[in-house]
This record gives structure tokens, sequence and C-alpha cells, in this order.
């Protein structure tokens, strides 16, 4: 049924229908309202999980790795200084390949002190072995946190489920939340492979040493490679389910565009109605959603980007010394190509500052306009007088 | 689409009007989305709160900055607050105020006033002190919109406050009633 709903609880409004077993979590802004609200779902009895409350990011995943290993759905959520907090646990979710779900609002890290929407915090776990899926509104967070579960499950691999800060997580719009029985038949519970039982004591996560470490670092990487694939068996049947589409990489109109934007996160929403009001006005222009990251789609990048006359890639994040992550990744896919679209990359929205329909607009035009991308990452709407005190 | 723009107080519920009105026109069949001014809340400091109305699904993501409309919960926030910041010519300012406002003497917005925290205190919401003008203000917005009816504001009251339900649906039933306008001043 549709109802008007808080971005951060179409995520705990999805685990709670995923029949988690195990929550953890610990309050930050502005991710706090998941953990919240799925505590009250256990406190009141309307979801039958353990709620572990804990005094640390670091210990929040600590505990969902210990239930996950016992074999029972488990489910945390993070932000920010949080998720760089569990770092190190990252990693071992994913080498213990532990079908973990974690729900992650970006937000930037300070100093300055900021808790604003900056993917810059989830792009730094881009190496710990976690399946990075980003959303675009309060809808695609419901959905892909279903999915997520499945696709976790499937491969035997963690995955971070990703929403704007307050963008989406503290904005309130109509979600289509499904019934608990369709939830039922799209997730049955999960059926480890193996699991730490006291009737059938065994010893999981020994020490592993030079002559089986790299096999053991291959079958997690075998896994991220069948995952893109998995995903879409998830999504498939999902739409089969509840009839709405989520794929890794969503392409609209890229086949005969001039231009295409790629985006992700809740600045694809704003990019539709600009992509729309450039088309009513002739202009020849694509959009590309990215919604899987990790593993990266770099084949279906090839497929949606290939034949672009030019690419103009959004991030809000930057690498420092590099520029724009995704900008980087999607060069990186299309290198192999003979005739290589010029990728323009662009850094929009660092630390909340908002993104409305008139600067992807300017990002269009200065696209269509420059001979050629520049060598670094351009950075739109920067103040020049701050900048000035900056250089002092 | 319509914008609206609350302005309150940290405390007096203007997050929490916001988000029942929402619900409210979406069950009057209208695409609702609201979010707060995305800043650290204290008690007292001036907060916004951000309403779009649509017939279409509503993608925009981004902040409001031309709204169509703009409530003031705290008259005394005009002081402080440009409140028609962006306000777009022909809309409505609607003031918790006793009297007409005095320092939005502009005469391209049409203006509306309701003494909400007279009504609130009549039915004793909140205390003398800190009244709990919300619902009040829900009420009298939909008679100044002239939307959404007055069914869909008492069934999101009843469903969105925690307590007093019937006494909050009185204090909109008393606002729709008592709320009076000045329109467009002529040139």
């Amino acid at each position: 049924m549709r109802q008007v709903l808080e971005g951060s609880h179409a995520i705990s409004e999805a685990a709670r229908l995923a029949r988690v077993q195990v929550v953890s979590g610990y309050p930050i802004t502005p991710q706090t309202h998941i953990i919240e609200a799925l505590s009250q779902h256990c406190a009141d009895g309307t979801l039958a999980a353990r709620f572990i409350p804990v005094e640390s990011e670091h210990s929040a995943m600590s505990a969902v790795i210990g239930a996950a290993a016992t074999g029972v759905r488990a489910f945390t959520a993070t932000s920010s200084h949080g998720l760089a907090l569990m770092h190190e646990m990252l990693h071992w979710a994913a080498a213990a390949r532990l079908p973990i779900v974690m729900g992650e609002v970006n937000r930037a890290l300070g100093p300055g002190w900021n808790i604003w929407m900056d993917q810059s915090d989830s792009l730094a776990q881009r190496d710990t072995g976690w399946i990075q899926l980003y959303c675009e509104d309060a809808q695609d967070a419901l959905d892909t946190t279903l999915i997520g579960f499945r696709l976790a499950e499937a491969v035997n691999l963690p995955v971070m489920v990703i929403i704007d800060a307050f963008y989406i997580s503290h904005t309130y719009e109509p979600v289509d939340v499904p019934e608990q029985a369709a939830v039922d038949r799209f997730l049955p519970p999960p059926n480890p492979r193996f699991r730490l039982d006291p009737a059938d004591p065994k010893s999981l996560y020994p020490m592993v040493g030079p002559p089986a470490f790299m096999e053991m670092r291959r079958s997690l990487q075998d896994a991220m490679e069948v995952a893109e694939a998995a995903l879409a068996q998830a999504a498939a049947a999902f739409k089969t389910e509840f009839g709405r589409s989520c794929p890794p990489i969503e392409a609209d109109g890229c086949e005969d565009a001039e231009i295409v934007l790629v985006t992700t996160g809740s600045i694809t929403s704003t990019a539709r109605l600009v992509v729309e009001d450039l088309r009513a006005r002739g202009e020849r222009v694509g959009l590309c959603k990215l919604k899987l990251f990790r593993p990266f789609p770099a084949e279906g990048i090839r497929r949606v980007l290939g034949r672009a006359p030019r690419v103009a890639v959004i991030d809000r994040n930057v690498s420092f010394g590099v520029g724009g992550i995704f900008a980087q990744e999607i060069r990186s896919a299309l290198c192999s190509l003979e005739r290589r679209p010029p990728v323009f990359s662009y850094i929009v929205g660092l630390g909340g500052r908002d993104v409305p329909p008139e600067t992807i607009a300017e990002i269009y035009r200065s696209t269509r306009e420059a001979a050629a991308p520049d060598p670094e990452s351009r950075w739109v709407g920067l103040n020049p007088e701050l900048m000035g005190a900056a250089a002092r | 689409m319509l914008e609206i723009r609350f302005h309150g107080r940290g405390g007096q519920g203007t997050v929490l009007a916001s988000i029942s009105l929402a619900r409210a026109f979406f069950d009057a069949g209208w695409e609702v989305q609201t979010f707060p001014n995305f800043g650290v809340e204290r008690r007292g400091a001036p907060v916004e709160a951000y309403l779009r109305i649509d017939h279409a699904r509503i993608r925009l993501r981004s902040g409001v900055y031309t709204p169509d409309h703009v409530v003031v919960m705290d008259a005394k926030l005009t002081a402080t607050v440009e409140v028609t910041r962006g306000l777009k010519p022909g809309g409505w300012v609607l003031v918790n105020r006793p009297g007409p406002p005095e320092r939005i003497a502009l005469p391209q917005y049409r203006l509306a006033w309701v003494d909400a925290t007279a009504i609130a205190l009549s039915q004793r919401l909140g205390t003398a002190t800190h009244p709990i003008i919300n619902t009040a203000m829900m009420g009298a917005l939909a008679r100044t919109l002239g939307m959404p009816e007055m069914i869909h504001i008492e069934s999101a009251i009843r469903r969105e406050v925690p307590a007093k339900k019937e006494e909050n649906v009185a204090a909109a039933r008393i606002a729709f009633q008592q709320v009076q306008f000045r329109p467009v001043e002529e040139a």
C-alpha cells in the first residue's frame, strides 16, 4: 500500500519486512532514524528480532558479524564517521563471506564538521569487498534493501544500501510498502552453507597463511564477479513479485544521445526533470543512472556509454589528488574500447551543497560547448571569494 | 507543483505540521514531498520545513527557493527572519497572530492571520509558555488555500498527534473558522 514515509523508514520498513533476526547499531546523524525505528519494532514486538545496543559502530558491525556467523539474517545502519570507524570490521564481514545488509546514509567526514550529503564516506570503503548499491529516492531505498538481502544471501557477500543524507533520509514521500506475504515469497528464510552452532561445534575463520590466502581472496573476487548477474536475477524476481524494476544500470534515451549524463543517488531524480526539459527543447541528451558501484558493472557501462559522442559524469565526491571517483571508474571501464567517448568529469554538491536543476543544466551546456574534457575534474559552483580567502 | 514554506521555532511542531499536511494532501489524492531545513535543531531556534504537492510524481530533489505560500508559526520570527524571501507575488502569508501582521505590508502578497496561540490555549494544548499551535495552523491553512478538505486534515491529525487527539482536531476546526484575510492590494 502506498503511504507517506521518511526515506530512513523506507529502509527500516524493508528490514522489518525481511524479518531480520538481529539488529545492532549506534546513533549518528543522519542515520539515527533507521536504527531508532527498528529498535522500536523490537521493543513493541512488531519485529521478532534481538536488538543489540552497543557503544560504537565498530561494535555494531562486530555484533552483526557474530550474528550472521550463526546463520541468522542481520542488519545494521550507519553514516560518515560511524562507517569510517567500522572500516576494520567491513573487511572482516566480506572476507568471512557473511550476507549482512547495512543501510548507509551518505554524509561528509570532518573537519570542517559537516552532517550533510557527500559520497566520500561510502566510496572510501570501495575496496573492502562489500557490494554497494546507490538509491535515487525512498521507493528505490525500500526496493533496494529487499533486493539487497536476496543478493547478499545468493552470493555470500555483505551489501551496503546507500541513500543521500537528508535529500532521501529526512524527506517524506509516497512509498509503496509491500505486503508481508509477498516479501516472504520473495525472501525465504536464510539457508547458509556454514554456520556456528553449539550443537555441531566447528571453528570458522582460522589463520590462513601464504599457501591458501590468495585462493581465499580469489574466491571473494569470483563472488564479486557473479554478483552483477545475481543482482540482475534478484531484480528480475523482484519485478515479477512487485512490478518494479531495479536494474544495476538504468539507461534512458542513451542510444541516440549526443551527451549522456551519468548520475548516482538523489541527483538522478532531479536530472530526470532537466533531461525532460532539454529534450522538449530539441536537445539529444541521455541519462545513465548507476545503482551498482561494487562490483563495478564495466560491461554494462561499455554497452550503455560506449557509442556516446560525449559522457558527462556528475560526482558528489572527490578522491584527493585524482578527482571525481565515478568518472575515474567509468574512464577505466571505457579505456579498452577502440573508440573511447570523451568523459567530462564534474564535482558538485559536496558537504550538502544543493544541486538544483540549474546546476545540472549548466553541466550539460558546459559539456556541449567545450572542445574537449579538462584534464582534471571541474568543480562546479565554487565561490571565488572563499577560494581567495583559502589561498591567503 | 505548489511549494509551501513553514517558518517556526524548534519545539513548536513545525516539521510535524508539514508532515501531517503532506499526509492529508496525499489522502486527498496529491503527490507530496516534505522535508525540514537540513540543519541541527535546537529548541527555540528558527526552523523551516518545506512541502511540495503536485498531480504528478515529484522528481525535484533540491531546496525550495521560490515558495508559492508561506506559513509563519510565530509572528515574532518576522523581526529576524525574512519570511517573504523568494515568495512568489500573489502568494499567501499565513501568520499566527491576533491581528494582521504589521511588518509584512508588501502589497504583492495576500495575508491571512489566525490567533493559533489563543486557540491552542483554549484547548489546553501544551503549556501557557509553550502552546502547541501546529494543528490550529493546519486548519487555518486548509481554509486559506481551500484545500485539502477538513476531513483529510482531521484524519491526519488523529493519526499523527500522539495525545489529546480530539482537542487538536477541535483546534484545527476553530482555526478554520476564525482565520481572516486581506487580499492583494490594488496598485
